[in-house]
Order: C-alpha cells, then sequence, then structure tokens
C-alpha cells in the first residue's frame, strides 16, 4: 500500500485489504429487497413509512438510494443491516435472508458515533470480525489507517480530530469487517461541501481496494450522481397524502466510468430529471438548448 | 473543517489539523496551597478543642484535651490493640465494599438496562434500601452469627445501595446512537456491557463508588456497635462502658482519618478512570 491509493485514478489502487487473509476473501454480495414494507406504531397511531420496496443490488454495485428527508431511505437501510425488522417483505443478502445484526454487513452512520474513551486506532480495531488472531487483526487495522490516511492520528482520540477524520475513521472501521456488504447512511452528510468532496473520492478509492456492494443513503442529488452505478429514488406517489408511505419511484443507471467529471452535460442532464422526481424546480432553461 | 486527504503513506510529519480542537487542558491548580487550605480548619479545631478542655469550660470526662487523647493512643499502640482494631475495621471495609460494589454493579447492570428486570426487581430492592442499617443487625447476628460474616455481610449491604442505584440510572441514559454502532459491529450481551455501555458511565460508576465507600464506614460502626470484640466500633462501645472518653475521641478522629485517606484513595482512581473513559 502506498500513497498511489489516493491518486486520482483510483483503478491503480493496491491489493485488496484482506486479500493476505484466508479465511477472509474479497467479498461483494447481491442485496435483494424483496416487497419491503415498514410501519412503525400499531393501532390507530399506526405510521406507515414504507411500501413494497423492491429492487436487488448486484454483487459489487454501488447503488444509491436518493430521496426527501423522512421517506424511510434510513429505514431501508437499516433493514439490510437488521438493525431493524422489515414489518413485511425480507431482505435478503447473497439469497439468505437477513435476521438480526448481519456479520456480512458494515454500517457507518450519518454521526462518526466513534467510542470517545477509545484512540482512532482502537476505534477501527472494533470492527474487526470475531475469530481473527491480534497481530493479523493489527495488519489490517494499520492498512485501513492508511488508506483514510489517519496514520499520523492513529493515537488520538475522537474528540482531538476533525469532523471529517472522524467519518474516516469511521468508514475505516466499517471496512475492518471485511463486509460484503457495505450500508452508508448520509456518510458526508454533515460534513462542509468540501470536506464532502473529498470523503466522495475517498469512497470511490476505497470501493476500488475494496470491490464490496454499497448502498448509499444521500439526499444529495449531486453525490449520487458522483459515486453511484444506479440510483434508486424513493418518495410518494405524485398527489399522494403526506401520511402515506414510500416506494421507489425512479431507478436509473448512471452512465459513464468513475470518477466521472463533475461538470459532465450528461451529469447535469440526469440532476434535472433527478431533482424534477425529487419535487425540485432545477430552474432549468430548456429554451436555451 | 478542510482537511487534506493526502497523504496516505504517513511518511510526512504529522501535521494536525488547524480545526482539530485542541486537548483540553486543566486549569492550573496549587495542589499544595489546597491541601495546606484544607488542613487550616481541623487546625483550628484543634486548638479550639485544647483551649476549651484546658481552660476548665468541661472536665476532663466530658472533654479530655487532644493530648490526652493522643497519649491514650501511643497506650494502644504500645500494647499492640490499635493496630489490631484499625486493621480489622479496615478488613471488614474492604471486603464488603468489595462485595457490595460489585453486586451493586451486577445488580444496577441488570435492571439498568432490562425494561423487565427493572419492573420487576426494582420496586423491591427500593424497600430493601429504605430499611436503616442498624434494623439489619438483630437479624443478621441471628443467621449468621457473631463471626466476620455478619459484619463484613451489613457492610456489603451498605456499599450495595448507592452503586446499583447509580449505576443503574446512569445505563439507561447511555448515548443510543453509540450503543446502536457497536451493536452493529457485532458487541452484544456482556461485551457490549464491559466495552461500551459500563465505559460510558463510568464518571458515573465512580461517584457511586466514593457514596458506596461513605456508606460502607457508616455500616462497619452499625455492625461493630452491637455484637463485636474487637474494631474501631468496638472500641467506642467499650470506651463509653468504661468512661474512657479519650479513648472515645481517639476511635471517631480515626474513623475520620479513615474515611478520608479511602476516599482520598479513591479519589486518584476517580481522576484516573475519568481521564481514561471521559
Amino acid at each position: 500500500m502506498s500513497s498511489s491509493l489516493l491518486s486520482s485514478e483510483p483503478s491503480s489502487a493496491g491489493p485488496a485489504l484482506h486479500a493476505s487473509d484466508p479465511g477472509a476473501p474479497k467479498r461483494a454480495f447481491s442485496v435483494s429487497f424483496e416487497h419491503v414494507g415498514k410501519s412503525f406504531g400499531s393501532g390507530r397511531d399506526v405510521h406507515h413509512v414504507l411500501h413494497d420496496v423492491d429492487f436487488t443490488a448486484r454483487p459489487g454495485e454501488v447503488v444509491a438510494i436518493l430521496g426527501p428527508s423522512g421517506c424511510g431511505k434510513s429505514t431501508l437501510l437499516r433493514a439490510a443491516a437488521g438493525l431493524d425488522t422489515a414489518s413485511s417483505g425480507r431482505v435478503l443478502i447473497d439469497g439468505t435472508p437477513v435476521s438480526g445484526i448481519d456479520p456480512r454487513c458494515a454500517v457507518a452512520f450519518q454521526e462518526p458515533r466513534l467510542l470517545p474513551w477509545r484512540s482512532v486506532r482502537e476505534n477501527i480495531r472494533l470492527g474487526l470480525p470475531d475469530g481473527r488472531g491480534r497481530d493479523e487483526g493489527g495488519t489490517v487495522v494499520e492498512k485501513l489507517l492508511r488508506l483514510v490516511g489517519l496514520t499520523a492520528h492513529a493515537g488520538h482520540r475522537p474528540r482531538e480530530i476533525s469532523g471529517g477524520m472522524a467519518q474516516r475513521a469511521s468508514l475505516a472501521r466499517a471496512l475492518a469487517r471485511n463486509p460484503g456488504v457495505l450500508l452508508l447512511d448520509e456518510p458526508f452528510g454533515a460534513l462542509d461541501a468540501l470536506t464532502r468532496l473529498k470523503m466522495q473520492d475517498l469512497l470511490l478509492t476505497v470501493h476500488a481496494a475494496q470491490p464490496t456492494t454499497v448502498l448509499l443513503v444521500t439526499h444529495d442529488v449531486d453525490e449520487a450522481l458522483q459515486l453511484a452505478d444506479r440510483i434508486i429514488v424513493l418518495g410518494r406517489a405524485p398527489g399522494a397524502a403526506a401520511d402515506r408511505p414510500a416506494s421507489i419511484t425512479t431507478v436509473l443507471d448512471v452512465p459513464g466510468e468513475r470518477p466521472r467529471d463533475r461538470a459532465s452535460e450528461i451529469l447535469a442532464e440526469l440532476r434535472v430529471r433527478l431533482l424534477g422526481h425529487l419535487g425540485v424546480d432545477a430552474h432549468h432553461n430548456t429554451a436555451t438548448r | 473543517m478542510t482537511q487534506k486527504l493526502a497523504p496516505l503513506d504517513g511518511g510526512l510529519p504529522a501535521a494536525p489539523d488547524a480545526d482539530a480542537p485542541a486537548p483540553p487542558t486543566a486549569p492550573r491548580s496549587r495542589p499544595l496551597l489546597r491541601a495546606g487550605l484544607g488542613l487550616a480548619l481541623p487546625a483550628v479545631l484543634l486548638a479550639l478543642w485544647h483551649v476549651l478542655s484546658t481552660a476548665g469550660v468541661f472536665s476532663h470526662v466530658q472533654l479530655p484535651p487532644p493530648l490526652t487523647v493522643l497519649e491514650a493512643g501511643i497506650g494502644l499502640l504500645a500494647g499492640g490493640d490499635l493496630w489490631t482494631h484499625v486493621g480489622i475495621s479496615t478488613q471488614r471495609v474492604a471486603l464488603g465494599f468489595l462485595i457490595g460494589a460489585g453486586l451493586g454493579l451486577a445488580a444496577g447492570s441488570f435492571i439498568g438496562l432490562s425494561r423487565w428486570g427493572s419492573a420487576l426487581v426494582a420496586p423491591t430492592i427500593g424497600a430493601f434500601r429504605a430499611v436503616p442499617s442498624l434494623a439489619w443487625v438483630p437479624l443478621l447476628l441471628l443467621w449468621i452469627g457473631l463471626g466476620e460474616d455478619s459484619k463484613v455481610t451489613l457492610v456489603a449491604i451498605g456499599a450495595f445501595f448507592p452503586v446499583y442505584t447509580t449505576v443503574a440510572s446512569a445505563l439507561r441514559h447511555v448515548d443510543r446512537n453509540l450503543v446502536e454502532a457497536a451493536r452493529a459491529f457485532g458487541l452484544d450481551g456482556l461485551r457490549l456491557l464491559t466495552q461500551v455501555q459500563l465505559p460510558a458511565v463510568m464518571p458515573s460508576v465512580v461517584s457511586g463508588l466514593r457514596l458506596a465507600l461513605a456508606q460502607a464506614w457508616l455500616f462497619l460502626v452499625a455492625a461493630e456497635l452491637l455484637g463485636a470484640s474487637m474494631g474501631l466500633g468496638w472500641l467506642l462501645t467499650d470506651s463509653q462502658n468504661n468512661g474512657r472518653t479519650d479513648r472515645l475521641l481517639l476511635a471517631i478522629v480515626l474513623l475520620a482519618v479513615l474515611g478520608k485517606l479511602s476516599d482520598a484513595l479513591l479519589g486518584v482512581f476517580e481522576k484516573w478512570a475519568v481521564k481514561k473513559w471521559a
């Protein structure tokens, strides 16, 4: 592993992080949502959030789940992680249903959620799967520290580093689990705009080094266009009442190899369409084209 | 919040981010001055005691002068009895405190984390907690007898409740997000408790331990006042029966000093624990 890992060409990334570990081969699993519905509460207070969500992410694919806030994006992700159970339907990973916390998944949340009394290194170590030798685990952690650029801050406590660094540590902790499915719940949402762009590039590098399936929840259209192979838009049917459950309204293939030109015209066109699906006026002047 | 992503090889010197929050610096304190100030009031009390007893305001039976108390201490020390009393009392407190605090930690963890456990057990424990320490003594003597076990048990009862209460209530307020993240990485049960939940409430745990230690000394005296043949509590009753006010005062001073010393010891542990976990 060298500094080339974060060069502008993620495809030149070094060998997979867990490649030296015979017990943990490179993993990328399919994720299938089969008619997933979710409601909270019971009786008269029941609140339906999701209804009949049905799609499959292919192994190694990056899928962005886009939608307005409160539409159940995170709920969908939590169902895949086993942190929540679906009220109806089921989630399959690699063909087998998710029940309870799934060791094949790793999650990075919107907040870093690092243990404040542990160093960055020890926090990343928390992500290591069970039954791994201490030395072997240590090697993986050091590689991950280099991958996310935190080697110099490995001994710091979370409160001693910036928000972007904490979020990188959170990402490294998730990768330490050698996940077949990486679940990212608006992981860059709380960061400033510049840091967010850098984190997006980092995610592409990470994905090149460890080509796992990624489900990325976001409300940032540009982020989805920059990172995803496919974009799934969650939302309510047009004209539906606000208390109706959300479902998939659109599935969009994003063309082009990553990293994509942020100024690409095709992406600009897609952005307008996506914003339209999200009910936002892009103020795009079609007459001049 | 701008920061450099590269370099990643760690080859460059660690340039700390300009926006990274600086580690909190402790306010400058002068420990010697503080200790001196803390000793000022005891010195004044000692002087007042000396004046009141030698000026004839109180008779020597009511209030023997400090020097007489010191002589009583030297006398007991020479006979070897003083160490016996101090030793056995310290041992009872230490054992009872360890047992009671351990059980309090276990019960507090269970009831703080389990809603059902809390609903089922918490009211009963609350009722037992309301029983005054002295009320246990006759029962413990009857059941366990006059030996060490009954005293250590009473001290353990005293140490149990503060730890139980603070741990149980603190665990109810652990950051849910943190616990959820740890669960998502496969921690559960005892590992979740010891690696996430208890460390998260460490400051409360330690303050519970300090309360428990104070209670332990309180319950020790209750245990030794009734049915003991040695210890500082026994020294109190024995001195009262024999009209030895000097020894009585000596026992009180010793209890104060021992209580303060053990609390200071726990204070050192608290500083270390808070630095490590907070």
